[in-house]
């Protein structure tokens, strides 16, 4: 594999984690409040829909965007209606909310587009152009660092920038805020959080917002950056995949990062190669498909460090007598 | 006479939870700068009372003055707003936060961390100085004892400026020795002027520190009085409401061959803490053995561990026949196959299912035997026969099979669980916490069954931490203290001071200061196990 | 104490819930420019009013039957087998395994060794998950969800590069033998005067489901072993002081629930198609979650739930064929069951119980 082979896997890798990524802090900040989220999936594909269907009807990614955080936001909403005011089973929950987004999206799309399901393909404005970053061409004949600014570093759209940056901001916010701090303690003890004053129940809505906000962020990436439009499950795992970096990354921001970079790597390379052939045995394509939960299974059997999730998380708030 | 407004003044509060009145029409009024305590047997509505004047619940009916002005108390933050602080029996601590974190949480100076962080480790410094509530702020909860986790808890009640503090049973969890220490740390609060109410069940506490006493009975304050012009007796009395005599009828036992036969037993709990210590026991045919003691020296886990669910070292024979203590063999079918019966502490996690119907439960644990077996599949026209019987003969209102366990009340469900081990005529019966939570009629009901057992020649291990329950159904008390046992005695040859010191780990009547003498115990207790702890 | 008759509990929270999420699936129809009424006939028309129809309604019913029995046993362990989809895939490797190369002289045997086949290749890949739940404490709806994708990741292996006859170009094996095709029910009822069922896909396998209701109903209430899996399911700490092994309930139950998973691969291989395909089970692995919600974890409940999903799913297909309403019309209405059944139980509950307890104030 030579340089500039290596450089282009470096680079699908950023755009293949970038979704995982905001998907992954989405997750973070619910199941830090203690509200564990296995809708992640369903949340990014209503978000996916709804700012590819917007930015098609308007044109403008900008309101495409929008829609497609309105929309994760109302199936964070949904959850929240269900895990915390009525404190049902956030698992179930978060099934119910993965199927709802599935079917959904085809119906609408199909109802508004009648293209089978998915929206027409976008252009121009409709899509998030890649970002040429200051003096990416000039230095692109720098030995080494060059290309790496100008192929890897440099040429993105926005929001993969945006969530890169989110994981020093949600580091930020969660260790070194007042928010944050209310933010584990609501994971980890919630009585101590009531006993305090602080509303258990508006905690945890902020943070389900929050995810929210993520979620829709990596769904109008996916639809609006990634490819150019929507079609039906475009999803194709990734929340579930970023709930495994979530587990991976034992909650915590920058290990997040690391994650899902190393599970987009692993999709970045499958993607590219068929089978891989390392001297004499070949890894079938399966394998890079298989590795990330293969991965998270491991971490969860406790063989390889424990993942101890935040300890009320799963659990509705209910008062004790 | 003073013309001080009190510090806190109750008027009718009432509160039902469902058709149960926790608090009926009640009045308290406690000045500033003393101690109230508030004393009741379990259930007495105490802890309702003061979760209403934290704002945890809302009272039905009632008025409540802080100051002398009537405040409106919805929630814990308003109870924060009008000085009230309190201390819950289970603590409200994020245990992977520092002491640090868990004082400013809820009361931030700022949207940032940092300067209040470092305001409150000020804050805490002089706190600390001023109260004796030294505690490390940079070390995690979860790395603390019990006793300094209650100090962060008074430390969270001061930084937020209380001048009120509930403490709700503080001292269920303390050592004596860190019982001590809270108490000299009430004592400084008090005369800087801190209003204290200190809930509790224990007379000698209240004897020692309060300056006022509220007794709660069954939802109602039954009376108030100055503690210097009240006597332990006249508490009591009034907690109970009548003189319950714990005396059970019983001829002397005619004691046998010895059945169960315990011989340094020593079982290590998950975290690596040892609580059996080298137990040894016997228990003859045709007597009760009482183990007595305070909760968490180790009867629990010997009840466990002869039950069959928690492994050991050691030897344990029944009838001469040694039992495995690890590995398969070691559970609790397997026991039930011995002759072992058991009584678990805990009838309501333990004993029973609570959704399963009765006649359901009165297999629990005996559902493999043939006779209730038909083929491949369970015999359940007989077990509901068998049930039916049992609970006629055992008085359990209602007698229908068919009810859900959750369905009977706590004395009824104990009729149940005792109607099923006792019923297979086991050689052993290991029984803890027989009348927890039992009405009265049923206790005495229970007692007799027990003494009826024993004069058929079988074996009982009794565990009780009600002294007068063991001094009642023992013919021969044994006294645990931190996994060991203390001593033997004979019921009619020792009495409740001899019991308590043993109890408190100390083996002869200490010529100097007795007090001391527990506190030298009780430390080496928490030392071992803090060492252990991993 | 009870706030309201257990019969309400089982009958009217579920129905309530489902009336629900068929005014919200209206409302959905209406919104996308379509008469919900219109569409309903239509559904019945196509599910119910010809043999055919009942043949493809049967046919999912009984796919449903096996998966909702699937979560229903792991759910009277208090465990969440979301694996259900992935132990099904894996139970047609198995299927497909003794069908090809077997060579069966009736499909009788077939059936018997496929069942054994179909049962053990499902528990197995549940076993994983329930070893890992029971001694090590992972949870197992986080390690079952991460096994449906491994499941799949195997079987797109086996499929592409071991048993895709050569030259064919889609990821499948070979057509089974003829010996291992099941009897239809086009087969067993249809006669030349009064052609039933034609073309459809409903076959033996219904009455094995329908078995497996019936032996589930024993499990569970009549056996020593169901008595204990249910008491698990309410008391870890009880079932440990009566001496039953909490490890062995929660492996045993696993794998009872996963070998019901891998049956299910009988009716869509054996039955249907006749050859092991990529996407043989259809999300019915999930199905069953919304079936044994709303079925109770019961088995006539899972039989009447898996009835109504059947009806859905041959109804959908009907609808996406005559209308411009698309299939996913019914993941729709199957998300909403799963919400209002499982989720949010307690805002049908809550009013509901406060109406009983209206009631008995006045009765008394």
């Amino acid at each position: 594999m030579d340089f500039m082979t290596l450089l282009q896997v470096l680079d699908s890798t950023v755009r293949l984690a970038t979704p995982l990524l905001l998907a992954c802090l989405a997750g973070l900040f619910s199941e830090r409040s203690g509200v564990v989220d296995i809708g992640l999936e369903g949340k990014m594909l209503a978000a996916a829909f709804a700012s590819a269907a917007i930015a098609a009807v308007s044109g403008s990614v900008w309101l495409g965007l929008l829609a497609g955080i309105v929309s994760a936001s109302l199936m964070s909403a949904l959850h929240g209606l269900a895990s915390i005011t009525f404190r049902g089973n956030q698992l179930i929950s978060g099934v119910a909310i993965n199927f709802l987004a599935s079917g959904l999206t085809v119906l609408i799309a199909q109802s508004w587009f009648g293209q089978g399901g998915r929206t027409p393909s976008l252009m121009g404005g409709g899509r998030f152009e890649s970002i040429t970053l200051p003096f990416a061409n000039a230095l692109r004949d720098v030995p080494v660092l060059g290309p790496i600014y100008a192929e890897l570093i440099s040429g993105h759209s926005i929001l993969v920038y945006v969530a890169f940056l989110m994981v020093p901001l949600s580091w930020w916010v969660l260790f070194r805020t007042r928010f944050g701090l209310r933010l584990r303690a609501v994971g980890e003890s919630p009585e101590a959080v009531d006993t305090a004053g602080i509303s258990v129940v508006g905690l945890r809505f902020a943070a389900i917002g929050i995810c929210g906000l993520l979620c829709g962020l990596a769904g109008a990436y996916l639809a609006t950056g990634l490819q150019a439009g929507f079609v039906r499950e475009m999803t194709a795992g990734r929340g579930y995949i970023a709930l495994a970096a979530l587990i991976f990354a034992k909650w915590r921001p920058v290990y997040a990062l690391w994650a899902c970079l190393l599970f987009g790597l692993l999709q970045a390379v499958a993607l590219r190669y068929q089978n891989i052939d390392l001297g004499g045995i070949t890894i079938p394509v399966q394998v890079m498909d298989a590795l990330p939960y293969i991965l998270t299974v491991i971490i969860l059997a406790g063989f390889v460090g424990k993942a101890i999730p935040p300890r009320a998380s799963g659990e509705p708030y209910v008062k004790e007598r | 006479m003073t013309d001080t407004a009190p510090a806190i003044e109750l008027k009718g509060i009432s509160k039902s939870f469902g058709p149960v009145q926790a608090n009926k029409d009640i009045a308290m009024r406690v000045m500033p700068g003393t101690i109230h305590g508030i004393i009741g047997e379990n259930g007495a509505g105490k802890s309702t009372l003061m979760s209403i004047l934290y704002g945890f619940y809302k009272a039905d009916r009632g008025e409540i003055f802080i100051g002398g002005k009537e405040a409106r108390i919805t929630d814990s933050q308003s109870a924060i707003a009008a000085g009230i602080g309190m201390v819950f029996q289970h603590f409200k601590l994020v245990q992977n936060f520092t002491v640090l974190e868990n004082i400013i949480l809820g009361a931030e100076d700022g949207p940032m961390l940092r300067p209040s962080l470092a305001r409150a480790r000020g804050v805490l410094k002089q706190l600390s100085d001023e109260y004796e509530l030294s505690v490390d702020p940079d070390q995690l909860i979860e790395n603390l004892s019990v006793g300094h986790q209650q100090r962060v808890e008074i430390l969270k009640a001061l930084y937020r400026q209380a001048d009120i503090l509930i403490l709700d049973e503080p001292t269920g969890v303390l050592t004596p020795a860190e019982a001590d220490h809270l108490f000299r740390i009430l004592d400084n609060l008090r005369s800087e002027g801190k209003t204290i109410i200190l809930i509790t069940h224990k007379l000698r506490e209240i004897m020692e520190i309060t300056d006022t006493v509220s007794v709660m009975r069954r939802g109602q304050m039954t009376a108030t009085v100055k503690t210097a012009e009240t006597s332990p007796g006249e508490l009591a009395e009034l907690m109970v409401g009548r003189k319950v005599l714990l005396q059970v009828d019983k001829s002397p036992a005619k004691v046998g061959a010895p059945i169960l036969q315990i011989e340094n037993l020593r079982h290590v709990d998950s975290h690596g803490v040892e609580r059996l210590r080298g137990v040894s026991l016997e228990v003859r045919a045709g007597e009760v053995l009482g183990i007595a003691g305070v909760a968490g020296n180790g009867q629990s886990e010997l009840l466990e561990v002869l039950g069959g669910y928690a492994d050991a070292t050691g030897s344990v024979t029944v009838n001469g026949k040694p039992l495995p203590l690890t590995g398969t063999g070691a559970d609790g079918a397997a026991r039930r196959k011995t002759g072992i019966a058991h009584v678990p502490e805990d009838r309501q996690t333990e004993g029973l299912i609570m959704p399963y119907t009765a006649w359901e439960n009165t297999v629990f644990g005996y559902h493999r035997e043939p006779e209730f077996q038909s083929g491949m599949l369970m015999d359940n026209a007989k077990i509901r026969e068998q049930a039916q019987d049992k609970m006629t003969r055992y008085d359990v209102r209602p007698p229908d099979p068919s009810l859900p366990a959750k369905a009977f009340s706590g004395g009824n469900q104990q009729k149940i669980v005792l109607a099923r081990e006792i019923e297979r005529d086991p050689d052993v019966l290991l029984i803890g916490q027989p009348t927890r939570g039992v009405d009265i009629g049923a206790i005495e009901f229970i007692h007799k069954e027990i003494i009826r057992l024993r004069d058929t020649g079988k074996a009982i291990l009794l565990v009780s931490v009600e002294l007068d329950e063991i001094f009642a159904l023992s013919d021969r008390i044994a006294v645990m203290f931190d996994g060991q046992v203390m001593g033997e005695r004979m019921p009619n040859e020792t009495d409740q001071t001899e019991l308590g010191l043993l109890m408190a780990g100390v083996t002869e009547r200490p010529g100097g200061d007795p007090i001391k003498a527990v506190d030298a115990a009780l430390e080496q207790k928490e030392q071992r196990e803090a060492s252990q702890h991993d | 104490m009870d706030k309201m008759p257990a019969w309400a509990d089982a009958v009217l929270v579920p129905l309530i819930s489902i009336l629900l999420a068929a005014i919200l699936s209206a409302l959905v129809i209406l919104a996308i420019g379509e008469n919900p009424v219109e569409a309903f006939n239509l559904m019945v028309e196509g599910a119910l009013m010809r043999s055919a129809g009942w043949g493809y309604t049967l046919y999912y019913t009984t796919n449903f039957i096996f998966t909702g029995l699937c979560a229903a046993v792991a759910f009277h362990a208090k465990m969440f087998n979301i694996g259900g989809e992935g132990q099904a895939m894996i139970g047609g490797l198995g299927v497909a395994l003794v069908c090809l190369f077997i060579p069966f002289p009736h499909w009788t045997v077939a059936l018997l060794v496929a069942i054994v086949a179909a049962g053990a290749f499902g528990a197995l890949w549940a076993l994983i998950p329930a070893y890992l739940q029971a001694k090590r404490g992972s949870h197992i709806v986080i390690t079952t969800i991460m096994f449906n994708f491994i499941a799949s990741a195997v079987l797109n292996y086996v499929l592409v590069n071991l048993l895709r006859p050569q030259g064919a170009m889609d990821p499948a094996t070979a057509r089974f033998p003829e010996a291992t095709q099941l009897p239809t029910f086009q087969d067993m009822f249809a006669t030349a005067d009064n052609p039933l069922f034609r073309g459809s896909p409903a076959n033996v396998t219904f009455f094995l489901a329908v078995l497996a209701c019936v032996a589930f109903w024993f499990l569970m209430w009549r056996t020593r072993l169901g008595y204990e899996i249910r008491a698990f399911g309410h008391s870890e700490s009880a079932v440990k002081y009566a001496g039953i092994s909490p490890v062995r309930i929660t492996i045993v139950a696993m794998l009872i629930s996963g070998g019901l998973a891998g049956m299910m691969a009988l009716n869509t291989t054996m039955g249907e198609a006749e050859r092991l395909v990529m996407n043989a089970t259809e999300g019915a692995g999930f199905i069953g979650i919304a079936v044994a919600l709303m079925g109770r974890s019961h088995p006539v409940g899972i039989f009447l739930a898996a009835l109504l999903f059947g009806f859905l799913y041959q109804g959908g297909a009907e609808l996406a064929l005559w209308t411009n309403i698309p299939r996913e019309l019914i993941t729709v209405i199957q998300a909403l069951v799963i919400l209002f059944t499982g989720a949010l139980d307690n805002m049908v509950r809550m009013p509901l119980e406060r109406l009983f307890v209206a009631l008995g104030r006045k009765d008394a």
